[in-house]
């Protein structure tokens, strides 16, 4: 089961770039949130900051509170433990090249220390089961490298992989950018299923596809959050201005 | 075979140079107008140069085609001059020894009776040049995951920099600092240590008071090898797209579990072509190794006992080499030498641009 997310006061620096200011954002558990907004608002760096990513970056600061599940990530928790419990997949598939499929999907688990084969076995088919990728992969799931699939098949072979650390938030950064049409409405389903067992907050440039997978939708522009609200409020109705151009094409 | 007809095209210049027969008075742009026509001329009259072009082309050809013709000049030499060697001893000289007849012992290198064999140097090369890799791999690769993953960036670059003019000193200063600094220092407290700890294994014994020995040029052979293989490493390592960083790291990685598991992993294939890059330099390595590996021609089971290497016996004994014989089995020494490094070192750089540049989805 998911947990929600409450970040206040949220702060993130790039350099000397202010990236994110002063977010407050409530993500509601067991839903799918969408991020929208022009390239270089700051929804990545959002999502990056919500499993500490965004400080592997040397050069990159974080102020403020994120509460997950009600544990404060940056006060009571350590960078590692956090990325346990939060799954992220990223814009680019990124499976690793020189492991089978199988070892793709049993990285998170195996990284751990979990060298249970039988449970392993049952976790691999059920993270591939869950990210559609079964019936594609489950004939050379030892013989082929992850590398070997199309990019649609390895984007969810790495919903899988995120996946198979049973985490309690799901973040996805454009998981559909760099696919085709095809993989991108399958990635869309999945998204559709998976939000009754996890919370999934999504980073999208694609206003359609916030429209079609989430219940909530946030609207950033230059650093800062102009509106969160219901998918259906943001699309049909805003309340703010920018919001409403930025909806009907005028910008962005 | 013709595909398909092209048409030709010809410039006419006087076509290109009327002027257009405009109504009305004559603007003033009448200089520009002649400007535009004195550079077509000269464009047109300028030629297309084909001559000169080809000419350039052959000669880089030529360039290019000296390094062949210099590698089969050498591989060429190297075969006609130890013919001699070869027809004397044939493959017998790689594996067989004599049998001194007054002490009854295995005798291998005996120019005064002219019996030659290169089995003591083979031995020589192969066990220093191991010891050599044995010591630099984990330094080096060490080395490597410090200056890629968690050097602080003003240390990074005097790091790096430091590392690659370590590959730049000649080899003879290697020689006169392992001779006057390492020898010393092996002799007065290393050795004595391995032979009270490790005597048992028979690798370290007692009989050789020098401090010289295949023990000391592998430790001098894997100072000098650090720096190519690190550097090597260095490169394949950065060659890892950082998003493999961030999937492992997302998984809830420590920051060893990300180099293990995203860098190293990824840059395995690569790593292993920097080794057998340094092997290669350390098979044939030959001044420092000569000055510190005691040249005498045996084969013993101990790390501290004399030794010699195939380059090492080639560059001290061809200059007072007194018979045909054996100059031609220094030859054929120095054609078995060519030989193994060439085919290292390819198989070395194949392994390396495999990674840099090679898609890593066929590395399994």
């Amino acid at each position: 089961m998911g947990v929600g997310i409450e970040v206040a006061n949220l702060n993130a620096w790039y350099g000397t770039n202010h990236t994110l200011q002063d977010i407050d954002l409530n993500i509601p558990a067991n839903h799918a949130t969408a991020l929208i907004g022009p390239s270089g608002c700051g929804k990545s760096t959002f999502v990056r900051c919500l499993n500490r990513m965004h400080e592997t970056n040397p050069i990159a600061r974080v102020t403020g509170t994120v509460l997950i599940g009600g544990l404060d990530i940056y006060a009571d928790a350590k960078p590692v433990e956090i990325r346990r419990r939060v799954g992220m997949v990223f814009q680019r598939p990124n499976p690793f090249p020189t492991m089978s499929i199988y070892d793709n999907v049993a990285a998170g688990l195996k990284l751990n220390g979990y060298s249970n084969h039988h449970v392993l076995d049952e976790i691999v088919e059920k993270s591939l089961k869950n990210s559609a990728l079964w019936e594609e992969v489950k004939d050379d799931l030892k013989k082929k490298s992850g590398a070997s699939l199309s990019g649609g098949q390895q984007q969810r072979l790495c919903i899988a992989r995120a996946l198979a650390v049973d985490p309690e938030v799901l973040l996805m950064d454009e998981p559909a950018s760099a696919l085709d049409p095809v993989s991108t409405s399958k990635i869309e389903d999945l998204i559709f299923q998976l939000k009754s067992q996890y919370t999934i907050v999504i980073v999208t440039h694609n206003m359609q596809q916030a429209a079609r997978v989430a219940e909530k939708t946030g609207f950033f522009l230059n650093g800062r959050m102009v509106e969160f609200d219901s998918t259906h409020k943001i699309f049909t109705n805003p309340s703010d201005k920018r919001t409403e151009d930025y909806i009907t094409g005028r910008f962005g | 075979m013709v595909i398909a007809q092209v048409p030709e095209i010809r410039f006419n210049q006087s076509q290109l140079l009327t002027e257009p027969d405009l109504p009305g008075e004559r603007p003033s742009a009448q200089p520009a107008q002649q400007e535009a026509s004195a550079i077509r001329s000269f464009l047109l009259a300028r030629g297309n140069s084909a001559w000169a072009d080809r000419g350039f082309h052959w000669l880089m050809v030529l360039c290019a085609l000296s390094i062949f013709g210099i590698v089969v000049l050498i591989a060429t030499e190297l075969v006609a001059r130890s013919r001699i060697a070869w027809g004397a001893f044939g493959l017998d000289f790689f594996y067989k020894a004599f049998i001194d007849t007054y002490t009854g012992k295995p005798m291998y290198w005996d120019p005064v009776n002219g019996h030659f064999s290169a089995l003591p140097f083979l031995y020589g090369t192969l066990v220093s040049s191991f010891l050599a890799l044995l010591l630099a791999v984990p330094l080096a690769i060490g080395v490597a995951v410090f200056l890629t993953e968690m050097c602080p960036g003003f240390l990074r670059a005097p790091l790096a920099f430091i590392t690659e003019l370590l590959a730049a000193i000649p080899s003879v200063i290697y020689g006169l600092w392992a001779v006057f600094v390492l020898v010393p220092l092996l002799r007065e407290y290393i050795n004595p240590a391995l032979i009270k700890s490790f005597g048992w294994t028979g690798f370290f014994s007692n009989d050789n008071p020098t401090g010289l020995g295949f023990l000391t040029a592998g430790v001098i052979l894997a100072i000098m090898i650090l720096p190519i293989i690190s550097s090597l490493t260095r490169e394949v390592m950065t060659a890892v797209p950082s998003s493999q960083r961030e999937a492992v790291l997302a998984l809830g990685a420590t920051r060893w579990e990300m180099i293990r598991m995203g860098v190293l992993r990824n840059a395995r294939i690569g790593i292993v072509g920097a080794v057998i890059l340094g092997l290669g330099r350390a098979l044939g390595e030959t001044m420092a190794v000569a000055m510190v590996i005691g040249n005498s021609p045996e084969i013993q089971r101990s790390l501290l006992a004399n030794g010699s290497t195939m380059s090492a016996v080639i560059a001290n004994e061809f200059a007072e080499a007194s018979s045909d014989l054996h100059l031609s089995a220094l030859m054929e020494l120095g054609l078995a030498l060519f030989i193994v490094t060439i085919i290292v070192n390819a198989i070395a750089r194949m392994l390396v641009w495999m990674v840099t540049r090679g898609t890593p989805s066929s590395v399994h």
